[in-house]
């Protein structure tokens, strides 16, 4: 099963494994990883997933589609960066095993 | 209570109307909703005193709506009520994108993660402060001395407001969301209303060009000041968003606060469990915010023609989202009649929207009830209640006016 990384604001990590189909978000939820709180479940409608995705992945994860709902949601969150992204919207894929995502200080 | 509301499942369905705002100062909209969410989630009111409207009254149809704001837009109206004509007033949330985006994040850094790690201590200080000096083997009004006073003092810290004349804020707080028909309103015209709203406006509208004047300072006025996209708003939006900020960080904090209390003393067994292990407060707070659904509905507008829930709605329908029906929906919240502090998805809840109007000011909202909570226990673990909150007579804001408690001497 492919693997995330999770790291805290703290620096602290979780390795996890996250089924290919699941969300990212789902991934950390369902095995307590603090520091995404998806508020919505998912529905792209809170941007209390919001993860910096480690610029190496980025090509893999691929950015928000400019005047999606998730570049809108994305645009309201704390501190957002060239490499937000809202976790509920990354799908896990065999090709994304490895991926690494940090927390922000914050949801929001 | 005043008259026997008529049987929410004789009447006919057509003429269900959750507009009433006496079904919320009486607290008996329930059993309304529970026949709309059985039989009509997305239900047509032909006539009411507010005009026709749909009432949306399900978890994820409400998602639905929540997260299509090019279907169902927020513009200029944002309750079942218009605006009063010739005397509106713009804010931002009661726009659109783009203009909504752009105003949203000048005030979004005051209430974001960061500037609440900062603000904590403060809160915390003066919270104790507060609980401190309750009296105690005496009957006091709990809504007077703790949750205003706790977010009136907030309010002030947000728009850095002479401390001394605080309550102010209070008082035009109460005057924008007053219903101008209710026997209590401070004011009894939506003229008055905004004549009030003006002197409201001239007071902080000097202090925000002082504060254009002098360097960018982390507070609400001096943030809108230094921005361009607030800094030279005509008069009415000026006016319109002070209120949004004023009422926003005011009374649904405030009702969660009374509402909290209220809820716990009805439910000993959670207050109990909540004494034998303080770190319940985490999911406390956000179950608090659910049950007490603190803003009753919101409202939309269709700008095309649209399917929800299987039924059909054309331009320019109004199309209100229940929030305290959904947060009451047993398909999407397990046992939601029921106040369970320990819920293991808390904050999957309605109570501060979705979508791109997004509460702003959730997690500051979150924080004080956290803070008041653990504070609480301490030093006051029994409050009586004494008699049930006095509601405010709306169908907007769930309001609690006032709750008398004693806090016994040992
Ligand atoms: C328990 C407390 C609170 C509740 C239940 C609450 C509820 C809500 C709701 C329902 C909305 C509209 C959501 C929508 O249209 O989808 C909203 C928006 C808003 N709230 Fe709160 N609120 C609370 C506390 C606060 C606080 C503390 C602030 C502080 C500063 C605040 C400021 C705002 C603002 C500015 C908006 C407009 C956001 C926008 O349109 O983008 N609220 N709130
Ligand atoms: S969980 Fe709400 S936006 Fe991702």
């Amino acid at each position: 099963m492919p693997k995330v990384t999770y790291i805290e604001y703290n620096g602290t990590e979780h390795l996890v494994e996250v089924p290919i189909g699941l969300s990212v978000m789902r991934g950390a939820v369902n095995n307590n990883v603090p520091g995404i709180d998806a508020d919505c479940g998912g529905e792209c409608a809170c941007a209390t997933c919001h993860v910096y995705v480690d610029p190496a992945w980025l090509d893999k994860t691929g950015t928000p589609v400019p005047g999606s709902q998730e570049a809108s949601m994305l645009s309201f969150a704390a501190e957002g960066e060239f490499n937000s992204r809202l976790s509920c919207q990354i799908a896990m894929r065999e090709e994304l095993d490895g991926l690494i995502v940090r927390m922000p200080q914050g949801q929001h | 209570m005043t008259t026997q509301p008529p049987d929410a499942y004789s009447i006919p369905l057509e003429a269900i109307d959750v507009s009433d705002p006496q079904l919320y100062q009486d607290d008996t909209w329930y059993p309304y909703f529970e026949r709309l969410r059985r039989e009509a989630p997305v239900h047509w009111c032909r006539e009411s005193r507010f005009g026709p409207y749909w009432s949306v009254s399900k978890y994820r149809d409400i998602m639905q709506v929540e997260v299509n704001h090019h279907l169902y837009s927020s513009d200029c109206a944002i309750s079942v009520l218009d605006p009063p004509k010739g005397l509106e007033r713009q804010s931002f949330i009661a726009m659109d994108p783009p203009k909504h985006d752009e105003q949203r994040k000048v005030v979004s850094p005051a209430v974001a993660p960061g500037n609440l790690t900062n603000l904590e201590g403060l809160i915390r200080e003066r919270t104790a402060r507060v609980l401190d000096g309750l009296p105690r083997n005496e009957t006091f009004d709990w809504v007077d001395r703790v949750s205003i006073e706790l977010t009136t003092m907030m309010l002030a810290t947000l728009f850095d407001y002479p401390w001394d004349d605080r309550r102010q804020l209070t008082y035009w707080s109460d005057v924008v969301i007053a219903n101008v028909d209710a026997p209590d309103s401070p004011v009894h015209s939506e003229e008055e209303k905004f004549a009030e709203l003006t002197k409201m406006t001239d007071a902080l509208g000097k202090l925000f060009n002082e504060r254009a004047q002098l360097p960018p300072k982390f507070d609400l006025l001096s943030m809108l000041a230094h921005n361009g996209a607030t800094r030279d708003m005509p008069y009415r939006e000026l006016m319109g968003n002070l209120s949004l900020l004023i009422v926003g960080g005011n009374d649904t904090t405030r009702n969660s606060m009374t509402g909290g209390l209220w809820a716990l003393s009805q439910h000993p067994q959670e207050y109990q469990k909540l004494r034998d292990d303080p770190t319940l407060v985490a999911t406390l707070v956000p179950e608090i915010i659910r049950y007490i659904t603190p803003v009753i509905h919101m409202r939309r507008t269709a700008t095309q023609e649209a399917e929800l829930g299987g039924q059909h709605i054309r331009v320019g329908d109004k199309v209100v989202m229940w929030y305290v029906s959904g947060n009451r929906d047993p398909d999407a919240i397990e046992d939601p009649d029921n106040f369970i502090i320990d819920r293991p998805r808390p904050r999957q809840h309605l109570s501060f929207g979705f979508g791109i109007h997004r509460c702003v000011g959730n997690r500051l909202a979150e924080l004080q009830l956290r803070i008041l909570w653990e504070e609480l226990l301490p030093r006051h673990p029994v409050i009586e209640v004494l008699a049930p909150p006095r509601r405010t007579y709306s169908n907007f804001i769930h309001g609690m006016r006032s709750m008398p408690v004693r806090i016994p001497l040992h």
